[in-house]
């Protein structure tokens, strides 16, 4: 009974979050005292599958089924369900990306299993399955009890922590029956938001609030994420008042990040702004105001005037960088 | 255009969280309850389509007594009338379950949800309820147009969006951008207080999870300030301390 792991690619590349996918079922075959085994969909080299391999899958089922190019959340929830129910798998596992959060909850009817979302912590089996995930936007963790025989497991980007276990994966091709009626809804044009690091992805985000007072300021943030090969992101009101695009907004109701460093420019720390923010690994805060309410939430704080501080900063960055090259 | 809006009752976004001793329930003391707010951009796009389509909006919320006041709320807001399925919404499946079942037979052209409740952040039930009636979903949807019997939408991807089309009927989650959110005005407020709202009795379908015990994050230690003359420090203590550069 091996556990079943959906590896996600993006034009035919694995996304780090499939090898955090992997490395964290491989971590919970361990426990369960099982094995690996990876479903990737789409048309990818033997050698980019093999990458699976070093994250410890002793198996990989690639799907190469035309018709599943371009992302179709039944038909991949047909795909993942079949697979499991082939190899016998009891815990399935996906990341709690956009593709994972649109076929999870199908995959789970289809399984009648129990569904965890946005898991951060390997699973623990004691008498009951349990795995521990974050809740009320970020504000607490909650431990959730999977009382079914198959239980599937989202894992929130970025939270764990990838473990090379290098094994040497057997590459199956899989292609079950998929039923027409799965490919109702067609996915056409896709597009791409200016090309950078996107937000819910990126290790480093620099985003900035209200205290920027213009769109026309926004340069210095974007050259000091550039610097950093950091994504942008900004506070709501930023986005409603349409000085930066609404996918930038995070925070309760934004997106949810947890990069490992979010540094927040003239934001004041809004309790439903850090909702969406505080799990980053570290936070960096600047803010004029000493009092800002955001420097009780973050680890390093500068309080300063940003159209002072940030020129500086993008100085000090460059400059570290053409230290250690 | 027949379309259904779940709705879910959850702690207003500015409510300290806290959680009895023993960590097993959410501490309501003093909470104030509010409609979703992912729930209310979705409700706003479906009184926009009625509005320029025709038809219904009715919203669906399962849960206990206690919730009547926020239907009443989405009443006001222009929803024609409500279901509530009189059970505690115990986990995901239970709930899209219970949807499922009033939708089978209530032949709804739409059904919207929020992207994710802001309590326990699941994302689930909008793709549960569609795979219970094994109709199309659309997750994560900042964009709904309908034109004849197929919808158009936009959903977020990583480091983009997706168009997407859909015959109807399907399910779409929705997050920022579909709608903004309307304030009920006296009008509403008044009409929403005769507006019918049926209560229904769930069917026996099982919850397959349960959340057991709750904790609030680790307390971060104190923030070490920088002098703003000297970020250059701060690029150090990133790279030799926090190792994150
Ligand atoms: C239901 C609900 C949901 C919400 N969801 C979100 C959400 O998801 N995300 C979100 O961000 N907000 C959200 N909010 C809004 C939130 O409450 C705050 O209003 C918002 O985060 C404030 O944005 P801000 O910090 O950019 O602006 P402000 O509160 O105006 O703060 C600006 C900050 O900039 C500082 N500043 C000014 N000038 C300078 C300067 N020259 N240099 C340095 N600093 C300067 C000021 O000291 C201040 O701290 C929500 C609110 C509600 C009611």
């Amino acid at each position: 009974m091996p556990v079943l792991v959906f590896a996600e690619s993006i034009d035919g590349k694995f996304k780090k979050s499939a090898f955090e996918a992997v490395s964290y079922a491989n971590e919970t075959a361990k426990i369960l005292g099982t094995t690996t085994t990876a479903i990737s969909v789409g048309n990818i080299t033997g050698d980019d599958l093999k990458q699976l391999g070093e994250y410890g899958a002793s198996k990989i089922l690639s799907v190469t089924d035309s018709r599943l190019n371009n992302f179709v959340n039944q038909a991949y929830a047909s795909v993942i369900a079949q697979a499991a129910k082939d190899e016998g798998a009891e815990v399935v596992v996906l990341s709690n990306t956009y593709t994972g959060k649109a076929v999870a909850p199908r995959l789970a009817v289809k399984l009648q299993a129990s569904l965890a979302t946005g898991v951060i912590q390997l699973p623990s089996k004691g008498d009951k399955f349990t795995v521990k995930k974050k809740s009320f936007s970020g504000k607490a963790l909650s431990e959730v009890v999977c009382n079914t025989p198959v239980k599937i497991l989202s894992v929130a980007p970025n939270s764990f922590t990838i473990i090379k276990s290098p094994a040497t994966p057997s590459i199956t091709a899989y292609n079950p029956a998929i039923p027409d009626t799965d490919f109702r809804s067609v996915s056409g044009e896709i597009v791409k938001s200016s090309g950078k690091v996107s937000v819910t992805e990126a290790e480093i985000v620099v985003s900035a609030g209200r205290g920027m007072k213009g769109p026309e300021n926004w340069g210095m943030v974007e050259e000091l994420a550039a610097e950093l090969g950091a994504a942008t992101a900004c506070s709501k009101p930023v986005a409603d008042i349409g000085w930066r695009p609404h996918h930038e907004h995070v925070g309760q109701t934004g997106k949810a990040i947890s990069p490992n460093l979010y540094i927040a420019i003239g934001i004041s720390g809004a309790i439903q702004h850090l909702a969406g923010v505080n799990s980053s690994k570290v936070i960096v805060a600047i803010n004029k105001d000493p009092e800002a309410p955001f420097f009780k939430a973050a680890d390093y704080g500068i309080a300063g005037d940003a159209f002072e501080v940030v020129p500086k900063l993008i100085e000090a960055v460059k400059a570290f960088k053409a230290s250690h090259h | 255009m027949k379309i259904l809006v779940c709705i879910s009752n959850v702690p207003d976004t500015t409510a300290r969280i806290s959680f009895t001793p023993d960590g097993k329930a959410f501490n309501t003391s003093g909470v104030q309850f509010i409609i979703n707010p992912y729930d209310e951009i979705a409700l706003t796009r479906a009184l926009e389509l009625k509005e320029s389509l025709g038809g219904s909006v009715t919203v669906i919320n399962v849960g206990k007594p206690d919730t009547e006041a926020n239907i009443r709320k989405a009443l006001a807001i222009g929803a024609d009338d409500a279901i509530r399925v009189n059970a505690d919404p115990s986990d995901a499946y239970f709930v899209a379950s219970q949807i499922a079942h009033v939708a089978k037979t209530g032949g709804y052209d739409i059904i919207l949800t929020g992207k994710e409740s802001i309590d326990y952040n699941g994302s689930q039930v909008p793709g549960m309820i569609a795979e219970l009636l094994g109709i199309p979903s659309v997750s994560v949807a900042t964009k709904l147009t309908i034109d004849g019997t197929t919808a158009t939408l936009e959903r977020e991807i990583d480091g983009g969006k997706e168009i997407v089309t859909t015959p109807l009927p399907f399910v779409a989650s929705a997050q920022k951008g579909m709608a903004e959110p309307r304030i009920p005005n006296m009008r509403g407020i008044m009409s929403a207080r005769t507006k019918p709202l049926a209560v229904t009795e769930p069917q026996g379908s099982p919850a397959f999870t349960v959340n057991e015990k709750y904790e609030l994050p680790p307390a971060k230690a104190a923030c070490k300030m920088i002098p703003a003359d000297n970020p250059a420090a701060l690029i150090d203590l990133l790279h030799n301390e926090a190792k994150i550069i």
